[in-house]
């Protein structure tokens, strides 16, 4: 029995692999040396669905970002990767979202999508940390949550029910949970598949489109051979039928009053040289002061 | 005092225990609290927990709100979601904090979701300040400090319109206060009428291994960094740990790399720790690290980089390559007597 799952990716500057020229002169970020890459964990949590969907034939896999058009990079990565269907929504009302902001247009592009057994999501992303986008959305649609999961252990398709291995401070445990469902994937368990060949050659040149359309049963019924249609939905405000007051700044009650790299306090740093009188007086300091015993 | 507009914090337990950053916690709304000249209250959830709540007003709580139902023995997301946002409607506090542990961090988002109202995650610091913009002027308003953007800054994020402005803070962060055990706070029992379909979740199974690494217990930590350049020149991080009998830490960045496990993890996104001794091994020293590391009593940093932002904590500063300067130290060390 085929299975409706969402995943919600994001695309991200690589905070992971920063260089020295990473902040301005002002303390302000340069965004334009970071690399755009797709959110590690997200990669993690497209695997899952695909794994899920390679149990349960029949099943489909849609993809949903927000952010800049240049967010479809990671749309056309997912379409290499095996995923169905991606929409990017994206719209200038949208920016300046915080998490409570994302989580409602999110919500609004998963009910334009209309039916879904399991939402994937990251367990967070590396440029915010915030792990919040995942669990926000869960309740805006009403529905329960699985966070931390390092692995999926059975997805039942009959029952409408899944098992999933849950990482938790010194262990893990196993949740049992009907349907519908949203998991945050960790970096644990699943390694990405890398892009298949076939698809790259199919999915190169896919290009963003504007659609009212939303979920269309014949389009994404995975029995009919749908290479051809290649079009990554591009969804606004108003295709998401979202209000405007919920969305981007509007829609954002946490400001962000002072960012700053931090200048450190000089401390009385004793520089020690690096010799085996230097180093053996230190340890002795630390031995009297009883530092070290 | 009355509990409304007070400070408030979700009281984790697990097993029937409280955690350890919910008592940081109310020690931090304590001190918020006296700010802001208002009372602290708890929202606590479990089986069989009323005693556990008596032990925590010595920390200077005035009231904690009680739930207790035998189905909320385990935390799972929908139940508690659905008391939390019931206690904070009845009881209005101003503040709501959340540990930054796996519960908080599942929790804190949908309540924050359910009542559209900010969350700010991971703080290493909580401050009460004025806030101004667009020509209004907010008073007494929380302060949500957090390193962000992969540890490149620190972001002070306020939501000054809508309350309670809530944040989750990390473990080990805020300072256990002092009891006072005349204190006079009370325990309110409080109920929510909760159905078999506010518990979709079972919990089937818990694992918790026996903890092999205790950075919070250690006086003494050795951690090294992606300076350390090899799983196998982690040894001698491991070598130094064993002669001086301390514990092993590391960057994120070593853990990421693969070159020692993430319970070793010190910083932000790891476990923050108080050492007696933090011995810094090819480590740079970003933000999310010393926020982890950076109250120890004593620091010693050792980096080929003389520029590396590590040498600005440190007590001690060496430049020099860890595989030559630690040998040295196990020597100095071994011959104290």
């Amino acid at each position: 029995m085929g299975l409706n799952l969402i995943v919600l990716v994001k695309q991200v500057p690589d905070t992971q692999n920063v260089g020295g020229d990473a902040m301005k002169e002002d303390g302000t970020v340069n965004r334009a040396v970071l690399p755009a890459i797709f959110n590690p964990e997200d990669l993690h949590a497209l695997e899952s669905a695909l794994v899920v969907k390679d149990q349960n034939p029949g099943s489909t896999v849609s993809v949903i970002t927000m952010g800049p058009p240049s967010a479809v990079q990671v749309l056309k990565d997912s379409l290499y990767r095996g995923a169905d269907y991606v929409a990017l929504i994206s719209d200038r009302k949208f920016a300046g979202a915080d998490t409570l902001a994302t989580s409602y247009a999110l919500k609004c592009a998963i009910e334009k999508i209309g039916k879904y057994d399991i939402v994937f999501c990251g367990r967070q992303a590396i440029d915010g940390d915030t792990a919040q986008v995942g669990p926000q959305t869960a309740e805006k649609l009403g529905i329960n949550q699985i966070t931390n999961v390092s692995q999926i252990e059975s997805v039942d398709a009959k029952k409408k029910e899944i098992q999933a291995r849950r990482s938790i401070e010194g262990g893990y445990e196993i949740i049992k949970a009907p349907f519908p469902i949203l998991l945050t994937i960790t970096d644990e368990g699943y390694t990405p598949r890398p892009p298949s060949v076939i698809r790259v050659m199919t999915y190169k040149n896919a290009s963003a489109e504007m659609t009212e359309q939303g979920y269309d049963e014949s389009y994404i019924d995975s029995s009919v051979d749908r290479i051809s249609e290649t079009a990554i939905n591009l969804w606004d405000i108003n295709a998401i039928g979202a209000e405007i007051e919920s969305c981007g700044l509007a829609g954002s009650p946490t400001k962000v009053k002072k960012i700053e790299s931090i200048v450190l306090k000089s401390e009385d740093i004793k520089m020690v040289e690096n010799t085996e009188d230097s180093i053996s007086d230190m340890v002795h300091e630390l031995i009297s002061d009883h530092t070290l015993g | 005092m009355s509990s409304n507009n007070s400070v408030m914090v979700f009281i984790q337990q697990d097993d029937g225990k409280v955690a350890d950053v919910s008592v940081e916690l109310l020690s931090k709304a304590r001190d918020l609290a006296d700010q802001l000249k208002v009372s602290v209250t708890g929202a606590l959830m479990g089986s069989g927990i009323k005693g556990e709540a008596e032990k925590l007003i010595p920390y200077g709580v005035d009231e904690i709100f009680v739930i207790d139902d035998k189905r909320l023995i385990d935390y799972t997301p929908v139940p508690y979601t659905k008391i939390m946002i019931e206690v904070i409607k009845k009881v209005k506090p101003q503040i709501a904090l959340y540990g930054a542990t796996t519960t908080g961090r599942d929790l804190g988002p949908r309540v924050a979701s359910n009542l559209k109202v900010g969350l700010t995650a991971d703080c290493t610091s909580l401050e009460i300040g004025d806030y101004t913009s667009r020509g209004v002027d907010y008073s007494n308003i929380l302060y949500q400090i957090r390193p962000a953007f992969g540890g490149n800054i620190v972001a002070t994020i306020v939501s000054p319109e809508k309350k309670p402005q809530m944040a989750t803070v990390r473990e080990g962060v805020m300072k256990v206060g002092t009891q006072d055990p005349g204190y006079k706070g009370k325990v309110t029992p409080f109920t929510v009428d909760l159905v078999d379909t506010d518990f979709p979740s079972t919990v089937i199974k818990k694992m918790k291994e026996e903890k092999l690494v205790d950075l919070k217990g250690a006086q003494i930590i050795i951690a090294g960094g992606m300076g350390v350049g090899s799983k196998e020149n982690f040894d001698l991080i491991l070598e130094l740990a064993h002669v001086l009998g301390g514990e092993v830490g590391a960057s994120r960045a070593a853990v990421d790399a693969g070159f020692v496990s993430k319970e070793h993890q010190v910083g932000q996104t790891g476990t923050t720790v108080r050492p007696k001794l933090y011995i810094a091994c090819g480590i740079s020293g970003s933000i999310q690290h010393r926020a982890g590391m950076d109250e120890s009593a004593r620091i010693i940093a050792i980096n080929t980089d003389h520029e590396a932002p590590i040498f600005q904590i440190a007590h001690y500063g060496i430049v020099g390559d860890l595989n030559d300067v630690i040998p040295k130290f196990i020597k100095a060390f071994k011959a104290k007597d």
